[in-house]
């Protein structure tokens, strides 16, 4: 589904990425882990089109997309959702996944029709997915965090995407709400049949839901496998797993 | 109880009405100043497109505006073009230009966006002023003629007025018009994809949307409508100046749509029309009008700091959610 390859970045010397390559299956639930600073999210970043790598590719769905723009790669299937709830905060809950089926569907360059009752259906059946059919009309900035990160979900819901890449997708989560979060997430991936990739500090969620799990280190691929695999490899234990236990 | 019956009063009907009884009632100076603030609403609301749906700060709107002004007021004076055709004309190029300079303002975001927006204003400002062949350079492009309207007098009650009041009507209809569109565009799928690009363009992004060529759309039809209000004021002023496309001119309508809340579709004309009305009161008791201006809008701004419809707005909704409760 995911294939990137021979990855590499870098900002004015510094190597963000280096060499990186790693595939993920389709209807795969997989993480890339890793400390502080060891380039998940500029991973993210390249193969979301946000940032062009120096060299390597991404292949996605059979199709070259390394370095194109992020409204082309949101069109051809790859949701996303950022590490920071980034929603539409002045907007109703409502009108944040109202507004990502108009994108989706090619509705925006209609200016002439209402959109108060256009795509009324599709977006309350989605609330109801995700919880938030009670916060319909709730502007979504006064949200608590984690219905707020929810919300995020819903967004990258609405284009009906392949592949959902997640930004640590409990930060900043109580316990509670992790929980909540993790079940939600493996049961949208199985009803959708979505391909996820996710990044997480929470060790217990990532060893929970994960299928695969690739470790980065300093911009360096160490290890990626099976939980079991990665759990035993002695180069991970020391950089990551027994930084974790002291 | 009561709030929601005012809710469902048809205010703008309401409002076009009473605009219509204007010359009726009042004097030949209120239907002219009412005429100027309908222009320059129009102006501050195309405006508004980008300031308050699109969240883009423009500094140039004025080139827009001139360029319409001097389009229909060359078109009808040096080639006795019919004022629909000069009108709809002023609309197009005004969109033209918008698009030529819109085409790289999008391209930067935020201050570099606005500085730049500044900078195409003073090459059109440039234009009219160093350009006399066609602009009449400084000294303007005066004796701008008034369309045909001796139509309107075989409309039933229309028939003693003068020809400033004829005037009033066709602006108040093509204002009105315009005002129409311009909700209409607000409220479409377009006009909530601009409201996306404002609340969190990143996040727009990564929902399929092509920001830049919003922006640029958003861009171009801002520029339309003040060309096309740039037309009207050409007219009623009686002649075009460099000083329509000047940065204060840009800066007067930014202060119009700010006083009147951005984040309201109506508030550019309460701004407008606040701002018109204030500066013909205080200039007639004293010649320190910008000083005056200045500490009202000062004490405007912090006592409405969503602008005077929008705090008005909030309050309502305020009261509405304690009925409610």
């Amino acid at each position: 589904m995911l294939e990137v390859s021979g990855l590499r970045k870098t900002f004015s010397g510094f190597v963000a990425i280096a060499d990186v390559s790693f595939s993920v299956e389709r209807r795969q639930i997989a993480a890339v882990i890793g400390p502080n600073g060891a380039g998940k999210s500029t991973l993210f970043n390249l193969i979301t089109g946000h940032i062009r790598p120096d060299t390597g590719r991404v292949r996605f769905d059979n199709n070259d997309i390394t370095g194109a723009q992020p409204p082309v790669i949101c069109r051809m299937g790859v949701g996303r959702s950022f590490q920071h709830a980034n929603i539409f905060p002045k907007l109703t809950v409502f009108e944040n996944v109202q507004a990502a089926f108009i994108a989706h569907r090619g509705a925006g360059t209609n200016f002439w029709a209402k959109s108060r009752g256009i795509f009324d259906d599709e977006t309350r059946i989605l609330l109801r997915s995700i919880g938030l059919h009670g916060e319909a009309n709730t502007i979504s900035g006064t949200l608590s965090y984690g219905n707020q990160k929810q919300l995020e979900l819903g967004i990258a819901l609405a284009p009906d995407p392949k592949m959902l890449l997640l930004d640590e997708p409990t930060a900043g989560m109580s316990a509670s709400e992790t929980r909540a979060t993790i079940e939600l997430l493996q049961q949208i991936a199985l009803e959708r049949e979505l391909t996820l990739l996710f990044t997480e500090h929470d060790m217990d969620v990532v060893f929970a839901i994960a299928q695969k799990i690739a470790v980065l280190h300093q911009g360096r691929l160490i290890a990626a496998g099976s939980p079991m695999e990665v759990r035993s490899n002695p180069e991970v234990r020391r950089v990551y797993l027994g930084e974790q236990r002291q | 109880m009561t709030d929601r019956l005012i809710a469902r009063v048809p205010w703008t009907l309401l409002a076009f009405a009473a605009a219509l009884c204007i010359p009726l009632l009042a004097s030949r100076f209120y239907t002219s100043l009412a005429t100027d603030i309908l222009i320059l609403a129009l102006f501050a609301t195309s405006l508004n497109l980008l300031l308050g749906t699109t969240g883009l700060v423009s500094f140039g709107h004025a080139a827009y505006f001139a360029a319409g002004a001097y389009t229909c007021a060359i078109l009808m004076k040096n080639f006795g073009a019919p004022f629909a055709f000069a009108f709809a004309a002023s609309g197009v190029v005004a969109g033209a230009i918008a698009l030529a300079f819109g085409f790289f303002c999008v391209r930067l975001t935020k201050i570099y966006f606005a500085m730049l927006t500044l900078a195409f204003a003073q090459i059109v400002w440039a234009i009219c002023f160093k350009w006399n062949d066609v602009t009449g350079g400084e000294q303007g492009f005066s004796n701008v003629p008034y369309p045909d309207l001796a139509w309107m007098a075989g409309i039933p009650g229309l028939g003693g007025m003068r020809v400033g009041e004829h005037y009033f009507y066709i602006t108040l209809v093509l204002v009105g018009i315009c005002f129409l569109i311009l909700r209409r565009i607000s409220e479409s799928p377009f006009g909530r994809i601009l409201t996306t690009i404002r609340e969190n363009p990143e996040r727009a992004e990564f929902i399929g949307i092509h920001v830049r060529r919003y922006e640029l759309a958003a861009f171009v039809v801002a520029g339309v409508f003040a060309g096309l209000a740039g037309a009207l004021f050409g007219i009623f002023n009686r002649g075009v100046f460099p000083d329509f496309g000047y940065w204060s001119k840009s800066a007067e309508v930014l202060i119009m749509v700010i006083l009147g809340g951005m984040g309201q579709f109506w508030g550019p004309l309460v701004g407008t029309f606040t701002l018109t009305v204030l500066n013909q009161q205080i200039t007639s008791y004293t010649e320190y009008w910008p000083m005056v201006l200045g500490l009202i809008l000062i004490v405007l701004l912090y006592a409405f700091p969503a602008g005077i419809l929008g705090t008005l707005a909030g309050i309502a909704r305020g009261r509405r959610g304690q009925t409610d409760a």
